[in-house]
């Protein structure tokens, strides 16, 4: 094992482990809002938008994301330059980076398997609580941010710590559309160094890591809420 | 946008046979690690049920780390690892370097992967069949093979069939994955389609469409065997 040119490559690797993080919980935030919105639409929306959630949830959960991140990046992105005068916009800049399809594709990945979750969590709240919380006068936004929301999310907390260990491990994908996080560095150092296993084995060992501390967190959350009393 | 829908025809100069081509290997690759995967899984668990201590640790190691290391990274690490590991093999014994073939690698990498995710479920589905139907199978006289493979195993079948029609689906896509290492299945063929054509759009869109109508046939296909498994079940409808 050849570790020497570890001091070298520190800092991109540091880098990396940033951008990694950054990624997982932009997307990681943002897809749960959103697969909040399809879990709702799908349990009391109207049903032509719910069949629209629903078809949304299968074409995701039913195609595989490196296929999602080609398609948005490529085939979106690369529709955007022959737009006349798009290259002058403001906006250019970010249609140009490849880190905002990423989190694009992160986020659209997540808010169709967590909002599968949702789905079946929000469903599972007795109707009876949801309707003592309206007859004693709360606003439908009350309901659903103090009683429905909170109810659904105890249910499903060990499935969306697990859903959030995927997407980490959903991340590493990003280095094929250029995204320099912490696989793509040791991508880059097994080209300079030609050592095949050690980068590999360092972030394997790094991924573990990630993977334990949200292991960790969420087990101390889920120490700290009631427990859940639904079947 | 429309003439590019001309290049995923059948016939020169559209690209939808050599589409057809790489989905065929990706089914290749799919039924065998999920074969592989089976085979590995229902070891796994019976060795995490009744192995040994030193088993036992063995086991959960492996579950733990493929369960905890990005897909992408074990697959890289497990194909240089396993290709470079079995030639050495093969010549400390005295046979010839054999070039492993895409779809073997593919198979046996997918596989092991497969493998510690299938151990999880058919533990789970095992240690969900009563007690007491083991315990009446030996007493009438079976021995333990027998009892594993009459009673155990038929009994927890329908317990299994959720977590395993999820690994099929899981191992579907996983196959994309194997784009990264270069072998000819529907992602690499695509990803070559449309660098060529720089049609990008229709051809990944049209990827994603073969990738989900597997989906969608596998979850028809899983959704007839679990009704037929859990018939005459108690409580069958609700699980």
């Amino acid at each position: 094992m050849d570790w020497s040119w570890l001091p070298e490559y520190w800092p991109k690797l540091i880098s990396g482990l940033w951008l990694t993080i950054e990624l997982l919980l932009i997307c990681s935030t943002l897809g749960f809002f959103f697969a909040v919105l399809i879990g709702l639409v799908r349990v009391s929306g109207p049903r032509w938008l719910a069949a629209i959630a629903t078809g949304f949830c299968t074409f995701v959960r039913g195609t595989p994301l490196l296929i999602q991140l080609w398609l948005i990046y490529y085939g979106v992105g690369g529709l955007f330059p022959s737009i006349p005068g798009i290259q002058d916009s403001v906006l250019w800049p970010i249609l140009r980076a490849a880190f905002p399809y990423a989190v694009f594709a992160f986020t659209v990945s997540v808010a169709g398997y967590v909002g599968e979750v949702m789905r079946g969590a929000l469903a599972g709240v007795p109707k009876g609580e949801l309707e003592a919380a309206r007859a004693m006068g709360m606003s439908s936004f009350t309901v659903l941010w103090r009683i429905w929301l909170p109810r659904a999310v105890q249910n499903v907390f060990p499935t969306l710590a697990g859903e959030m260990v995927l997407t980490l491990k959903a991340t590493p994908l990003a280095a094929t559309i250029t995204v320099h996080e912490l696989f793509s560095r040791s991508t880059e150092v097994r080209q300079d160094t030609f050592l095949t296993y050690e980068p590999l084995l360092l972030v394997a060992g790094i991924y573990i890591c990630l993977t334990a501390i949200i292991v960790v967190i969420f087990r101390y959350l889920e120490n700290r809420i009631p427990k859940a009393t639904l079947a | 946008m429309f003439e590019s829908l001309q290049l995923l025809w059948i016939e020169e100069p559209g690209r939808g046979l050599s589409l057809l081509n790489g989905f065929y290997h990706t089914i290749q690759i799919a039924v065998g690690a999920y074969a592989l995967g089976l085979t590995l899984g229902l070891c796994g668990a019976l060795g995490k049920i009744h192995g040994s201590g030193i088993t036992r640790w063995f086991l959960e190691a492996y579950t733990l780390l493929v369960r905890a290391i990005p897909e992408l990274v074990l697959i890289l690490l497990l194909y240089f690892s396993g290709t470079a590991g079995l030639n050495a093999l093969l010549l400390s014994l005295g046979f010839e370097r054999v070039d492993i073939s895409g779809l073997m690698a593919g198979i046996l990498v997918l596989g092991v992967v497969q493998g510690a995710y299938s151990t999880e479920v058919i533990r789970a589905a095992i240690l969900a069949v009563p007690k007491g139907e083991q315990e009446a199978a030996l007493a009438i006289g079976m021995s333990r093979t027998q009892t594993l493979f009459r009673i155990t195993l038929p009994a927890a079948i329908p317990f299994a069939i959720p977590g395993l029609a999820n690994l099929w689906l899981i191992v579907t896509k996983d196959t994309a994955l194997l784009a990264v290492v270069g072998f000819f299945e529907l992602a690499t063929e695509t990803k070559a389609a449309a660098g060529s054509t720089r049609a990008y759009f229709t051809f990944y869109m049209a990827a994603a469409m073969l990738y989900l109508s597997l989906t969608l046939v596998s979850n028809r296909a899983f959704s007839w065997l679990e009704r037929r498994y859990t018939r005459g079940r108690a409580g069958s409808g609700a699980m």
